[in-house]
């Protein structure tokens, strides 16, 4: 088996340039690549298009900022494809004001987007938001009787995960619900960088076990 | 004179007695939550998060919190023996592919076509829809909980919601604090009224058509 270069956190956000579109996994925080997360905002990365499921818990009295919350609050996006904002109110402050382009989606549309993209679909028919705003500018399709949207497939250029575990091979293993969007994010990107909490030797993780095949992997970020 | 109070505890505890053993239950966030304090002892209902997991358990102790376990509201919770975790492609395969046989949401609106309208106040309030969509066009039954006036005395059950909607005709089932409602031909069927309440008092505050079905009784 061939190693996965392992590279800081500083250099995975390096990776980025402006213009891209960047899926992070991670759900309210939980499974969040928080070391990335943070050397993008160190790197002062600008002008992305953030694919997240929602952009993190942002509570300034709290002192809570999750997730995407601190690079919404740098001002790292010009246009957030998610499902859920309202655990941020700074993102919907920058929606409110014209600063950032927010498209909700529907959960189970953005996954389905992002794993039509991985697997070499044009999209998806869904009965999801039939009879909704959400199915305006789209193809509506009627198959055996029953209305379906046509949702084009979501691909990305860079994919930051987070995983529990790999081996040097790049195999994930993920834990409980911190697993989420990120095995289909990994799936999606021309770039896929994983932040991991453990690192252990080819041949260490039960090939039974990996939940993200090595294939999908092109560099490792050890959690800082 | 029958004065309206509002009472979230007798919403949960009427939906939760919709379940029988073996049934995968969806929970919202909020009022929805309840219902899960109130399923009868010797029925076992498997919740499944759209987070992605079944077997949804209890909040941990204090200090046994595990920052890899939450909720699709993002709380610590527990996982129960039997559960399992999954990635958020087969957590809404499960949701859409008519694997859950209750999703129960809470509401802004709801209508007597079914129209549910939960997500959405243009220009006052815009959080995003989550999982609510797919949960609405997916599950087997679909259940809306929601007290049954505004503070401001006019009733969430409307003939027509004016808000934007979750889904179209997905609603069967409207619990409030007042009773408990089909959706059937264009209209609301009155099947079940709480004390103090009567079926009087419910068509005369309710906003929409209602029909009391024949047999409709108190909720005891």
């Amino acid at each position: 088996m061939i190693e996965k270069p392992v590279i800081t956190a500083a250099e995975a956000a390096a990776k980025v340039k402006a213009g891209d579109v960047v899926q992070l996994g991670g759900f309210l925080g939980c499974g969040s690549p928080d070391s990335i997360v943070e050397a993008l905002v160190a790197a002062g990365a600008k002008d992305l298009t953030l694919v997240c499921n929602d952009t993190g818990i942002y509570n300034e009295a709290k002192g809570v900022s999750n997730g995407p919350a601190p690079l919404v609050k740098a001002k790292a996006f010009k246009t957030m494809i998610v499902s859920h904002i309202g655990t941020n109110p700074e993102t919907q402050r920058q929606m409110n004001a014209g600063e950032s382009d927010v498209r909700l989606v529907p959960q189970g549309t953005l996954a389905e987007r992002i794993r039509a993209a991985g697997n070499g679909l044009g999209g998806v028919l869904t009965p999801t938001g039939v009879g909704t705003e959400v199915e305006e500018g789209k193809r509506k399709l009627t198959l055996n009787g029953k209305d379906y949207l046509l949702e084009e497939a979501l691909p990305g250029d860079v994919a930051f995960v987070k995983a529990k575990k790999a081996d040097k091979a790049g195999n994930l293993v993920y834990a409980k619900t911190a697993r989420n969007f990120n095995p289909i994010m990994a799936t999606a990107c021309a770039v896929v960088i994983a932040e991991v909490e453990e690192l252990v030797e080819i041949g260490a993780i039960d090939p039974d076990q990996v939940h993200t095949p090595s294939i999908f992997v092109d560099y490792i970020v050890k959690a800082e | 004179m029958i004065e309206y109070v509002e009472n979230k505890e007798i919403i949960a505890r009427r939906i939760a007695r919709f379940f029988a053993s073996g049934d995968v239950v969806n929970l919202g966030i909020g009022l929805p939550t309840m219902v899960g304090n109130f399923v009868p002892e010797g029925v076992t209902v498997v919740l499944q998060s759209e987070n992605g997991m079944m077997g949804l358990g209890p909040a941990p102790e204090k200090g046994k919190e595990d920052k890899d376990l939450t909720n699709a509201g993002g709380m610590p919770v527990t996982v129960l023996d039997g559960g399992c975790f999954f990635d958020s492609a087969v957590s809404f395969g499960i949701i859409r592919g008519g694997h859950v046989d209750f999703t129960v949401l809470g509401v802004l609106e709801v209508d007597q076509e079914g129209n549910l309208a939960n997500y959405k106040i243009p220009g006052k309030m815009v959080p995003g829809m989550g999982g609510a969509m797919d949960l609405v066009a997916g599950s087997k039954k679909v259940i809306a909980a929601t007290t049954h006036l505004e503070k401001s005395g006019s009733s969430k059950l409307k003939r027509r919601c004016v808000l934007p909607l979750t889904a179209a005709h997905e609603v069967d089932i409207v619990v409030t604090d007042v009773g408990y409602f089909t959706v059937k031909d264009g209209k609301f069927r009155l099947e079940e009224y709480f004390a103090p309440y009567t079926p009087e008092w419910i068509v005369e505050h309710t906003g929409a058509d209602i029909v009391v079905a024949p047999g409709c009784k108190e909720f005891r």
